[in-house]
């Protein structure tokens, strides 16, 4: 009779986990969610980092001179340039939208853990990035007659972005909580995140070269370990930059 | 007002002292480098702040964490204190080995992963300072400050390794060697003697200016202490 008894609270306490986890991934969906929508109906986040992006594009093309040549080497890291650019532009007016209409502290009171509303802005910001990428790819495609639609440049692109989003949201909501916040992004976040970025570029510019998957699958696993890490330290840290 | 602690003032003496000694070891007593000839006696300077910065930066991660955990603004002015004097020390370590780079590898600077690592420290903690400064609540700042060291710590070892993957040219001269490097070299016995006697030096006038910036922290507290109950 005990032992069932002892089954029977087994069962629920792993009944309420899975509730919990799920309500947990329906808390974060409903976040994404809201942010999506808000995004669709006004679209001047994702127009303003695409229109942004292409004028970097642009600018770099006479900076560099992009000819058949230099494309070549230079196409990563002109990519990554432009994605870290648009990124900054892009994580600094999510925030700025939570926080001047006072919608991040009605998050903060939803009966949800702190890191839910992490996890939520940290997808919807990486939905945007993405977004942007799958725009920005086939234009450059097309302007600079290269094809950079291979699966492995496109899995470089979405870890590089998931390091590179996961720790601009936390200092993205860092820095919107400061006077200078418009400017202090890109100086919080590049030194930062630069180990991204370089492990990203290194790896996207070993497979435009023409090298095979595995010369590179080192960079790329740096890159997915930087990712853990990046992931865990921010959603640790969260909780400190939101707390009033 | 509270005095001066004797002890600070004692020390602040000695590592004036210190700083002269290593100084006459550095250009006096020691050897002229075969090879490099008098250039090479930036490098007892070179290691010796770069040490005692790069304490001072595991040191501020350290103190992150023991605010974060105890919420005392103590431990945030430490850690001021400990990111301002280790910024000091590892811009003069970038500067003289910029100096000692001219004629050991032929130019100021290059894109060596010790090399870039440090410029992304140092604008780390750069970028920490300009964070601090837009933020007037305290227990705000202090808790942004702590985050962000904490991130710049995490991130720095990360850079290091990541740009590990391509070549260094920079010498190793303790522990290890790297057949690449270039400007490698062996230390003799009154190398070793100045090159520790630095070390030495550089830990107590670092320990000494770490001290009177605490100090000072402690003060520009009280001053706004004040400066709140007069306006009330």
């Amino acid at each position: 009779m005990a032992k069932q008894k002892t089954i029977d609270n087994r069962q629920r306490a792993i009944g309420d986990e899975r509730q919990s986890s799920a309500s947990f991934i329906q808390a974060i969906g409903a976040i994404v969610w809201k942010d999506l929508r808000a995004e669709f109906r006004s679209w001047e986040l994702i127009s303003s980092m695409l229109v942004f992006s292409l004028l970097v594009i642009l600018i770099f093309n006479f900076a560099l001179e992009l000819d058949v040549k230099t494309r070549q080497s230079v196409t990563a890291g002109v990519l990554w340039a432009t994605f870290a650019f648009a990124g900054t532009l892009g994580l600094n007016r999510s925030m700025a939208i939570e926080k001047d209409r006072g919608c991040l502290d009605g998050l903060l009171l939803a009966p949800v853990d702190r890191s839910v509303i992490y996890f939520g802005k940290f997808f919807s910001n990486l939905a945007f990035m993405l977004i942007v990428e799958a725009i920005v790819l086939p234009v450059y495609s097309v302007l600079y007659n290269t094809n950079l639609f291979q699966p492995g440049l496109l899995l470089v692109i979405l870890l590089g972005s998931i390091g590179y989003t996961s720790i601009g949201t936390l200092l993205a909501a860092m820095s919107v909580q400061t006077r200078t916040r418009d400017i202090l992004l890109p100086i919080l976040l590049f030194p930062v995140v630069f180990a991204v970025l370089l492990a990203a570029v290194k790896a996207s510019g070993g497979l435009l070269d023409n090298s095979t998957f595995a010369d590179v699958s080192f960079s790329i696993n740096l890159l997915i370990a930087y990712d853990v890490i990046f992931v865990a330290a921010s959603f640790m840290l969260f909780d400190s930059i939101v707390e009033e | 007002m509270n005095q001066k602690p004797l002890a600070l003032k004692v020390l602040d003496i000695v590592s004036l002292i210190l700083l002269l000694a290593a100084a006459y070891l550095a250009i006096v007593v020691a050897p002229t480098e075969k090879v490099m000839g008098d250039v090479q006696r930036v490098f007892y300077f070179h290691v010796g702040t770069a040490w005692v910065a790069l304490i001072g930066f595991v040191f501020t991660a350290v103190l992150s964490v023991i605010y974060l955990i105890t919420k005392n603004l103590k431990w945030d002015r430490i850690q001021v204190a400990a990111v301002e004097v280790s910024v000091v020390f590892f811009l003069i370590t970038i500067i003289l080995g910029s100096i000692w780079a001219r004629p050991a590898w032929n130019t100021w600077w290059t894109w060596d992963p010790r090399l870039t690592t440090a410029a992304i420290a140092e604008l780390i903690y750069i970028a920490y300072f300009m964070l601090r400064q837009g933020i007037d609540d305290p227990d705000k700042r202090a808790r942004f400050g702590a985050v962000y060291a904490l991130i710049g710590g995490l991130s720095a070892p990360i850079t290091f390794f990541a740009i590990r993957l391509f070549r260094t040219i920079h010498p190793v001269v303790i522990a290890g060697a790297n057949a690449e490097a270039e400007g490698n070299f062996s230390m003799s016995g009154d190398m070793l003697s100045a090159f520790f006697f630095a070390l030495f030096a550089f830990t107590v006038i670092f320990i000494d200016l770490f001290w009177n910036r605490i100090r000072l922290g402690e003060f520009q507290n009280e001053v706004e202490e004040m400066k709140l109950k007069a306006s009330y």
